[in-house]
């Protein structure tokens, strides 16, 4: 009846968590199976993060022109427009830059990595890589965790600094702010503490986006459809839960670190 | 392997983002890799209130350290130890006193030095305090201040 419908669904769900914890242990575990694994990170560093380059830049431009906007307006009320840098460079460093740069990521190529896995697991590649004895989750998703731990600091940096840009473009040239104050309030507003809980952060929204698309693609075939539709599910899944993951870890990192 | 071009494409942006990084981290905010040389002083206040680990020491305006404990003294005063850098040496009759950035902004220990020969060594204490004004109660007392003062007297006055 209905109380067992409840327990099959939270024992299935209790089994995917398990699955996927274990699916990442694994690909972390045998990212040398298979070879090759200078090419196969090559790749995996220009998927994820080549290619999302312009996509970082565009929306911190905008990210930071929007800040220096809104942070103009409030500010000035209070009359502490000298406090736009530290407004601006301490919300993209400490939220913006790691939640935004992770959820563009995750949509330019954590879908496309969960399509590629669900893709070749439905025409059984996965199941021919594991004929051949190389395990498949190292092969085909340790590079990209791997990748995902440079790619991700690394674009959030990017992020940040366009950002703050913007805000500047927004702040001193748009509107009437004094852009020696602006960076020398964004020089002294960052410090260390900040610079680390930003990059680590994107670190580990890095690995949980890139083992959640992947881990949705390799098990495209559960999702009880076949073909195209599973590969259709597995790329919705794959983005929708790798968002809710980035926002939920970034509360507790952020609760655990004040 | 197959495509050398797509390699070299991603080697450049590993050089790129460590550029980034250090970019971020060194140029924009101000992260050093050698902590500077520090040397720690004490002070005990009266009150401490609105200080942190972390607010400034400055002197004459110019921060040169920061708080990095605030403990309880055996005599309920408040102990907080500071990091100094080690190039400003501190007179022994300075006199450490809690300001804040206006009325709403952090608080900071602003030393005045006094004109002493011997210097305060690593590890001393800067005996001449004066604590956080305590806003609150200075704006209460200009408030509330006539009322506290009229009870004792009426009070006193049916007793004599």
């Amino acid at each position: 009846m209905f109380v067992d419908q409840i327990g099959k669904f939270t024992l299935s769900r209790l089994e995917a968590a398990g699955r996927w914890t274990l699916f990442s242990g694994a690909s972390l575990l045998h990212v040398r199976s298979g070879g090759a694994l200078g090419s196969r990170l090559a790749r995996s560093v220009f998927e994820l993060g080549v290619r999302c380059i312009p996509v970082i830049a565009i929306v911190s431009a905008f990210a930071g022109l929007v800040l220096g906007l809104q942070g103009h307006y409030v500010l000035s009320r209070f009359g502490a427009s000298g406090m736009l840098g530290t407004l601006v460079s301490l919300s993209l460093c400490r939220e913006l830059g790691p939640v935004l740069a992770a959820l563009m990521i995750a949509g330019q190529a954590g879908t496309a990595l969960a399509a590629e896995l669900g893709i070749q697991r439905s025409t059984e590649q996965i199941d021919a890589i594991e004929l051949l004895d190389i395990s498949p989750e190292g092969f085909l998703a340790g590079a990209r965790l791997f990748a995902s731990l440079l790619v991700f600091p690394s674009l959030t940096a990017l992020f940040v600094i366009v950002g703050v840009a913007g805000g500047w473009l927004s702040g001193c040239v748009l509107l009437p702010q004094d852009p020696d104050a602006y960076w020398a309030a964004v020089h002294s507003a960052l410090r260390g503490r900040d610079v680390f809980e930003c990059l680590l952060k994107a670190a580990v929204f890095g690995l949980l986006t890139t083992s959640l698309c992947a881990y949705q693609g390799f098990n495209a075939h559960r999702s009880g459809e076949a073909g195209a539709r599973a590969v259709g599910i597995a790329t919705v899944r794959g983005i929708v839960l790798s968002s809710i993951a980035i926002l939920a870890a970034d509360y507790l990192i952020t609760a655990a670190l004040l | 392997m197959k495509s050398p071009r797509l390699e070299r494409i991603a080697g450049l942006f590993v050089l790129a983002s460590i550029g980034c990084i250090a970019y971020f981290s060194m140029g924009l905010a101000t992260v050093s890799l050698r902590p500077s040389e520090t040397y720690l002083v004490e002070a005990r206040f009266a009150n401490a209130a609105g200080l942190i680990n972390g607010s400034q020491v400055a002197v004459a305006g110019v921060p040169i350290g920061s708080v990095t404990g605030l403990k309880l003294g055996s005599d309920f005063s408040a102990v907080v130890a500071m990091k100094l850098r080690k190039d400003f040496k501190i007179p022994s009759d300075s006199i450490a006193s809690i300001r804040g950035h206006g009325l709403l902004g952090d608080k900071y220990v602003s030393l005045s030095p006094g004109g002493a020969d011997d210097f305060i060594a690593p590890g001393g204490r800067i005996t001449d305090t004066e604590s956080a004004v305590d806003l609150e109660s200075l704006l209460s007392r200009f408030a509330f201040g006539a009322m506290q003062n009229d009870k004792p007297e009426k009070k006193a006055a049916p007793n004599e």
